[in-house]
């Protein structure tokens, strides 16, 4: 079977000479996969690196003054007075990069392991609970979704709760759950799931819908079932809508682990490290801005999972677009 | 017994007092084999009437027999494919993944189904073509892939909503002439709607000139030109002669309108 190049030889003995006409149009795209990646990463990097340099030039021109003493280690000797003075831009507020990233190799309590290590358990075990979280609301939302698309009657009766639990604070439902569920990681992933049910169920909704008619017609000129038609077209259509309603989910669900981590008295995750540090901001907020770029870590590399994984799903479909 | 078999049929869209009456008063029978083009102006309802012999949309009244049968359990039992004027591929699936989508509906076994897809590509001529994304073909090739597909599971009526409409005349005609070949291997019976006047005259054995406003048939006109038809069918003087007396059909349906 030939699969990228044309078959040339057929181009001879084809009667028509099919391949004149259409020839021109038959371009066969080479993706390059690698570079891309590459590209990406890259771009990401110098973003960063942007954004740390403009925190540090900010602290240049209105933070405290920056004073490194022969007292600290007599490698240098470097005083600095900002000509300004901005509130935001003072240590308590805006911590040196060096100092935050100064903290995460300290020990977070004397003798103990580097805070480092602390926050990444904290990482795995918010993770754990946010990812059993996704996995549970993407399975309600999937499953509201497709049912809504079906049954005009329980969209309109239905939707509106769903929109109205999603008004509700989560601070508000997050005792209820706990209550109810009992402190512990279960109410934790129940209220991530609770975050990242709504945009799966708004999207697949919407998804489920996007079919062009006439792929709906010929499916029923095949005397295809509900069944059929749900697999072989309303899904894949629906998959761009789902793979975006997955990315906000595998963000909020983050935010709902975190969040349920408060009321669940769980200390064991960056919820907990976060009220911890909290506490002690005033004195070193180095080591809350350590635990935030910890959250956000779990974050990006959330989304990125689901972002390969759409990439894998839906290569043919991308294509199209190109 | 007809093929298709249409009877005292109506269509009315939308309720009094904003009703359109899409279809008046529509009687046809279409024998197998035979190549039926139904033209019109646009709003003519032939794409409606197209659509109620596929069972997609349901008459007002009146009845349609699809071989004998009423039109839903003709649907049911799969005895047409369907021709839109956009391909309708579903860009996920390859050339031979798309033909086989009916196929896969009805059960067959995957050896099977590549079977029947390969021979069903062989026949619209795109042979190699079989892995290749829908993205990857011109605008002409993805229609035949369209017309491997509705023939795929061998119904032995084919609808066709204008599906060369889109295409650019050279790629029309030559399509035409490899449909009318089509046409000739596999004995389907084709119902064909279109708004060109020459393409009906070359491809029908009857032309149905429908009017506008309410949609009625004015005109039910043979086509007597030899088969097999070839490119030298278009210069013979009976084509112009036809051509003529379709314009002429489609004129007067116009004028009665008023």
């Amino acid at each position: 079977m030939t699969d990228s190049s044309l078959p040339g030889a057929l181009v001879a003995d084809a009667e028509h000479d099919v391949m004149d006409v259409l020839g021109a149009d038959v371009a066969v795209p080479q993706p390059n996969r690698f570079s891309d990646g590459v590209k990406i990463v890259l771009r990401f990097v110098a973003v960063f690196a942007l954004a740390m340099l403009v925190w540090e030039l900010v602290k240049f021109i209105g933070g405290t003054p920056w004073r490194y003493t022969t007292a600290e280690g007599a490698l240098f000797d470097f005083t600095w007075f900002p000509p300004f003075e901005f509130k935001i831009a003072n240590d308590l507020n805006m911590p040196h990069l060096w100092d935050i990233f100064g903290a995460l190799i300290q020990p977070a309590q004397r003798n103990g392991p580097p805070l480092v290590n602390v926050l990444a358990q904290a990482a795995v075990v918010t993770m754990a609970a946010a990812l059993v979280g996704f996995i549970i609301g993407t399975a309600v939302g999937l499953l509201l979704g497709t049912i809504f698309a079906h049954s005009p009657l329980l969209e309109r009766s239905l939707v509106p709760y769903v929109v109205a639990s999603q008004t509700i604070p989560i601070l508000a439902i997050a005792p209820m759950v706990v209550v109810w569920l009992k402190a512990g990681w279960w109410s934790v992933a129940l209220l991530a799931a609770y975050l990242c049910f709504f945009p799966v169920t708004i999207n697949t909704l919407r998804g489920l819908r996007s079919p062009d008619p006439r792929a709906l017609e010929l499916m029923k000129s095949y005397a295809a079932t509900t069944w059929a038609t749900l697999w072989k077209v309303r899904y894949p259509s629906a998959l761009p809508y789902i793979f975006t309603a997955l990315k906000i989910a595998a963000t909020t669900s983050v935010v709902g682990a975190i969040i349920g981590e408060l009321p669940s008295g769980i200390r064991e995750g960056l919820g907990g490290a976060i009220l911890n540090f909290n506490q002690y901001y005033a004195i070193v907020p180095q080591k809350l801005w350590a635990t935030i770029i910890f959250t956000a870590i779990v974050g990006i590399l959330f989304f990125i999972s689901i972002t390969l994984v759409e990439r894998v799903m839906t290569r043919n479909m991308r294509k199209l677009e190109s | 017994m007809s093929v298709v078999s249409i009877s005292s049929v109506n269509k009315v869209f939308g309720k009094a007092p904003n009703q359109t009456i899409a279809l008046q008063d529509i009687n046809l029978a279409i024998e197998p084999g035979e190549f039926i083009s139904l033209i019109g102006p646009s709003g003519c309802g032939k794409s409606t009437l197209l659509r109620i012999i596929g069972d997609l949309i349901s008459p007002s009244n009146g009845v349609v027999l699809v071989n004998g049968k009423p039109a839903p359990q003709a649907r049911e039992n799969r005895e047409y494919g369907i021709v839109f004027q956009a391909p309708v591929l579903f860009d996920w699936r390859t050339v031979e993944k798309n033909v086989q989508l009916p196929l896969e509906i009805m059960g067959q076994t995957p050896s099977e189904r590549a079977a029947r897809a390969n021979e069903m590509l062989e026949l619209v001529e795109l042979t190699g073509f079989q892995k290749h994304y829908p993205y990857q073909l011109s605008g002409g090739m993805q229609q035949r892939v369209s017309i491997a597909r509705a023939l795929s599971f061998n119904p032995p009526l084919l609808l066709m909503d204008e599906p060369f409409g889109a295409l650019d005349e050279i790629t029309r005609e030559r399509l035409n002439a490899e449909l009318l070949a089509i046409w000739a291997r596999t004995q389907t019976t084709i119902v064909f709607v279109t708004h060109s006047i020459p393409e009906a005259v070359f491809l029908s054995t009857r032309v149905v000139v429908m009017s506008a406003r309410p949609g009625r048939i004015t005109e039910i006109i043979p086509i007597d030109l030899p088969q097999p038809r070839d490119m030298a069918t278009r210069e013979l003087p009976r084509f112009y002669a036809l051509v003529t007396q379709v314009r002429e059909a489609l004129r007067g349906g116009e004028s009665a309108k008023g």
